[in-house]
């Protein structure tokens, strides 16, 4: 079969669906966006979750075909939708990180010189938060976290350490015990509250 | 740079920013975090093919035929091999013991073990033609324990061990000198005993003895980024593996002879890898996917779901402890005796070295001069154990743990005060005899740990009332606090650094300086698997500092340059960053003799004073500035690959376990602060602290991260996590993250952590491996605290529900 959905703001069509055929696989497999990750392909670690019409899902459970017609944002997407919900302007970024005044936020400046850091790609403030807090080792679970990280700071741009804890708990993380991921989602939140 | 040649300014050199002791950012997190991060199931290939792996139904049988015909005839199917198909005499693999096959050959011995391998044009398409394969078993009785393995009508796990004497062990040879058998049986994989003193004798000035048996059940690494390669047949008849692996030369050795190709026609590039624990030592899909490759001359790419991965790697091994202790009133140990059952499963693996590190470090980092001690592994029919973080010390760890707040509870003393009165210091003998060299912070890592602010009390109750997602059960709303009870218990542990017993423990690192666009650039070359622990990022850092060269880029892995050794026994940083260090210190050297011919001339400086490279330039130890590295190396580049290696260990004696067998140890403190439902049997815990000595933080953000990472596995080996195997079967019940249970971001607590940096002096720039001690001392602690919160004395990991509400059956499952 034929499936059409948007992609990160772009129409995409994928023919020859067979109709087992999970969201994750089309888009990984089909679409060139392995951003997404296959790490349970159960539904049981979050790693590949993706907003489908805004409302983060795991597209390993999504049948292609349930996403026709659909908006679809993964990790590749982040940052253009941070920008455009900035209002069109440059991706904050979060490089003013300097400027955040939380001492919570403050520890977590690792103030990185390797000019492989990237000081000049646009990132969504969640994705730059994630680096400066260290809450990326291997990176598996990183693509899954972040949209679900920026779908929750959306919905609630100042959440207490039980609501990220609620609101990431269908993520799991093998590698960094998730404390830094906690850093990471509350520095997103402290420099935008400077930035507000 | 002047026109005549001499250089200008003489001004102060600035210090190069990123070097070691900073919090450097991850050069790859930029990638990682906006999903371009290529791991190895991410690999693609035009026309590429699937691979898919047919394995076993039952733990234990003959396969008296396989039919292949029906698979093979599917459209789309390309290839479909069993052990027949295999090209070369060599179909079997091993760490250490070559006991694997490639594909079962007349038997299977586990639960999964791969039987054939199929390559179709679409996953699904290989997967249904997989299961058109037709296996017919004869199912033979299991061996799945000490009893069963040793049983006089044993079955033989392998009834044609090569590895052993095939005669049964006689207790004296030729000549009257007396034979050490290797194993008292063929079912043991390998055994060490460790005599030292007389424990017996010790025994007798004990005022109090304790006795305790223990169980520590089987972990999985669950490393996310499930396995997975690509295999791209070359040209020359060789083939190219894109692979996520903690060591791609030791893979190599293995692959090559199967395949029937030298080494240098089996070229492998490290992919992506998203977290390993030791489940990626071993081989797992690298054979197969190259095998199906070189016979459809198409790439093959073979990616597990979850559920194959749980039987795609080994596991930690589950052991039975069985520990004895004694001690003075005044809190001093006589002696410690102890036996410690591993089951090794099926295959070899990493066995013999486990056994060894579960026997050296039984006593942990306490002052014994008397003890006994024996450790071994059994091949049985259940899944093949091997290397976990921690390995063979996790399982000692909860076990002398849990003896040493029972001996403290019979004394009457304080568990930390008891600690600390045997802590072993700087010149302690090992039960191996071997002296602890360097700084062995033990009692200074309890008394921090202890020191630490403590969580407050009640910390769900507000004006509210309970905030239910801060109590056991959590979201489900099963109390409000009433029959919830706090503990506290503390742990601490000793893990050795890097490969023991006398392994030739090298790593190799290529250094190249040269001048690009008018700036100096290093390019590091290693063979390190970069698996998440952030070696990249270390190995940049070291080549800034000894360099004084900002700009580093890190070569990807490969096999074009020589081995670095495994990315385990948390030795990387210490190997590896030793290889990287040796190297820059060597092509350091090479720049300066270049500086010396073109401008020695200049200034006297360069003949006599200590010279140092800072912030692109040459400059003397006094900060006097004498060239630009730029232009002292014009247009050469300046290139070394070197081999660097520890100190040299030797192996443990076979029958008293004495030697200097470990080269370094590390040690970690933690306090566990929990609450438990009494009436349900659930934990919540609360904060997990730690106390560590890193020898020297080169990156204190990722020590951190390692610290805190390591403790919440032993948080999930304590309350969740366990590969269950039916005891009758040997099947394995729950191979899926449904029933495998892992810690969560709502099953973790606030993880504050204290580092301390005493120098090992023998160790680049005297650090000390981080990754795994913090895993060993965080399961006896949140399991004191239980404990402690319920006054049960609960002997097995992890700990389940049923076990506080005193619901578990007789066995304790
Ligand atoms: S891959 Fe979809 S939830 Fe794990
Ligand atoms: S799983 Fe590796 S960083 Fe989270």
């Amino acid at each position: 079969m034929r499936v059409n959905l948007t992609v990160n703001g772009r129409p995409q069509e994928a023919d020859d669906v067979w109709e087992g055929e999970s969201l994750l696989y089309v888009l990984r497999e089909r679409m060139g966006l392995p951003g997404s990750k296959n790490a349970c392909e159960q539904g049981e670690c979050g790693s590949c979750t993706v907003r489908l019409d805004g409302v983060p899902v795991c597209s390993c459970l999504v049948a292609a075909g349930q996403a026709e017609g659909r908006e679809v944002v993964t990790v590749e997407g982040l940052a253009e939708s941070a920008r455009q919900r900035a209002g069109g302007g440059a991706a904050t970024g979060a490089r003013g990180a300097e400027s955040a005044s939380l001492d919570a936020a403050r520890r977590w400046q690792a103030g990185g010189t390797d000019s492989q850091t990237g000081e000049n790609i646009e990132l969504a403030p969640v994705q730059q938060a994630f680096i400066d807090a260290g809450a990326v080792q291997c990176g598996f679970c990183t693509p899954g976290l972040l949209v679900a990280a920026d779908e929750l700071l959306e919905r609630h741009p100042n959440p207490s350490d039980e609501d990220i804890r609620e609101a990431l708990s269908g993520n799991l993380c093998r590698c960094t015990g998730y404390e830094k991921i906690m850093d990471a989602v509350r520095l997103a939140a402290a420099r935008r509250s400077e930035e507000a | 740079m002047a026109a005549n040649g001499a250089p200008t300014g003489l001004t102060q050199g600035a210090r190069t920013k990123g070097g070691i002791g900073e919090s450097t950012l991850r050069p790859d997190g930029v990638l990682k975090v906006t999903g371009e991060f290529a791991y190895a199931s991410d690999m693609w290939h035009e026309d590429m093919l699937w691979g898919q792996i047919l394995r076993s139904t039952v733990a234990h049988a003959e396969i008296v035929s396989v039919d292949t015909s029906e698979a093979l005839a599917t459209p789309g199917v390309h290839a479909v091999l069993t052990y027949d198909d295999l090209p070369t005499d060599v179909r079997h693999y091993g760490l250490e013991i070559r006991d694997t096959p490639v594909l079962a050959h007349g038997k299977v011995r586990h639960h999964g073990e791969p039987v054939a391998i199929v390559a179709a044009d679409h996953p699904e398409t290989a997967r249904r033609a997989a299961a058109k394969i037709k296996v017919e078993y004869r199912e033979l009785p299991v061996v799945t324990d000490e009893a069963s393995a040793t049983a006089p009508d044993a079955v033989l796990v392998h009834e044609n061990r090569t590895d052993l004497p095939l005669s049964p062990p006689t207790s004296s040879g030729a000549g009257g000198t007396p034979v050490i058998p290797h194993v008292p049986h063929p079912n043991i994989v390998h055994r060490q005993p460790i005599v030292r003193g007389d424990a017996t004798a010790a025994a007798g000035r004990a005022d109090v003895i304790v006795e305790g048996d223990y169980y520590f059940g089987m972990q999985d690494q669950a490393f996310l980024g499930p396995e997975s390669g690509l295999a791209v047949p070359g040209e020359d008849g060789g083939v190219d593996l894109y692979i996520a692996t903690q060591w791609l030369h030791s893979d190599l050795r293995q692959i090559a002879p199967v395949l029937g190709l030298p080494e240098d026609k089996v070229r492998m590039t490290l992919s992506g890898v998203g977290g390993a624990f030791g489940g990626r030592e071993d081989l797992s899909m690298q054979i197969h996917a190259c095998l199906l490759a070189l016979r459809t001359g198409r790439p093959v790419k073979i990616v597990y779901n979850r559920f194959e991965s749980f039987f795609g790697h080994v596991h930690r091994h589950p052991a039975r402890l069985h520990y004895e202790h004694g001690a003075t009133r005044d809190g001093r140990l006589t002696h410690v005796k102890c036996r410690i059952v591993l089951d090794g499963g099926a295959y070899a693996s990493a066995s013999p070295a486990v056994v060894g590190n579960a026997a050296s470090l039984s006593v942990g980092p306490y002052v014994v001069d008397d003890v006994d001690i024996e450790a071994l592994a059994l091949y049985s029919n259940n899944p093949p154990c091997g290397a976990m973080r921690g390995f063979g010390a996790v399982q000692a760890c909860f076990a002398y743990e849990a003896q040493m707040d029972k001996v403290a509870a019979e004394l009457g003393l304080d568990p930390v005060e008891f600690r600390r009165i045997n802590a072993m210091e700087q010149g302690t003998l090992m039960p191996t005899g071997q002296p602890v060299d360097s700084p062995a912070p033990v009692a200074e890592l309890l008394r921090r740990v202890k020191a630490m602010p403590m969580p407050p009390e009640r910390q769900w109750e507000s004006s509210e009332g309970a905030d239910v997602r801060q109590l056991p059960g959590g979201l489900s709303n099963t109390t409000h606090g009433e029959g919830v009870v706090r503990g506290v218990g503390y742990a601490v542990g000793i893990k050795n650094v890097g490969f023991s017993e006398g392994f030739d423990d090298y790593s190799t690192a290529r250094v190249r300086l040269e001048a690009a666009g008018g700036r100096p650039v290093v390019t590091v070359h290693t063979a390190m698997a970069e698996v998440g622990q952030g070696g990249v990022t270390v190995h940049a850092q070291i080549a800034r500092t000894e360099l004084g060269v900002s700009q580093v880029t890190i070569r990807p892995a490969d096999t074009q340059v020589g081995s670095a050794g495994s990315t385990s026994a948390s030795r990387q940083t210490y190997v590896t960053g030793g290889a990287v260090k040796h190297a820059c210190e060597l092509v350091r050297e090479r720049v300066l003799e270049l500086g010396r011919r073109r401008f020695g001339s200049y200034h006297p400086a360069w003949a006599t004073a200590e010279l140092l490279l800072e912030g692109g330039k040459v400059v003397t130890d006094g900060g006097e500035v004498l060239a630009d590295l730029v232009d002292v190396l014009e247009d050469e580049a300046v290139e070394v690959e070197a081999e660097w290696r520890h100190r040299p260990t030797e192996p443990f004696d076979r029958r008293t376990g004495q030697g200097n067998g470990h080269v370094q140890y590390s040690f970690a403190a933690h306090r566990a602060v929990v609450e438990v439902d009494t009436e349900l049997g659930l934990v919540k815990v609360i904060e997990l602290a730690c106390a560590q000595d890193v020898g020297k933080a080169l990156n204190p953000l990722s020590v951190i991260g390692q610290i805190q990472g390591g403790t919440v596995q032993g948080l999930g080996i304590a309350v969740m996590e366990e590969i269950v195997v039916d005891p009758v079967t040997a099947k394995v019940r729950n191979p899926s993250f449904t029933d495998y249970l892992l810690p969560t971001i709502l099953d973790t607590p606030a993880l504050p952590v204290d580092v301390l940096e005493l120098a090992d002096d023998h160790a680049p720039y005297g650090l000390r491996g981080v990754g795994e001690a913090p895993t060993l001392s965080s399961t006896p602690a949140v399991l004191a605290a239980i404990r402690n919160a319920t006054g049960l004395a609960l002997d097995r990991t992890p700990v389940r529900p049923e076990h506080l509400t005193g619901t578990a059956g007789a066995d304790g499952t």
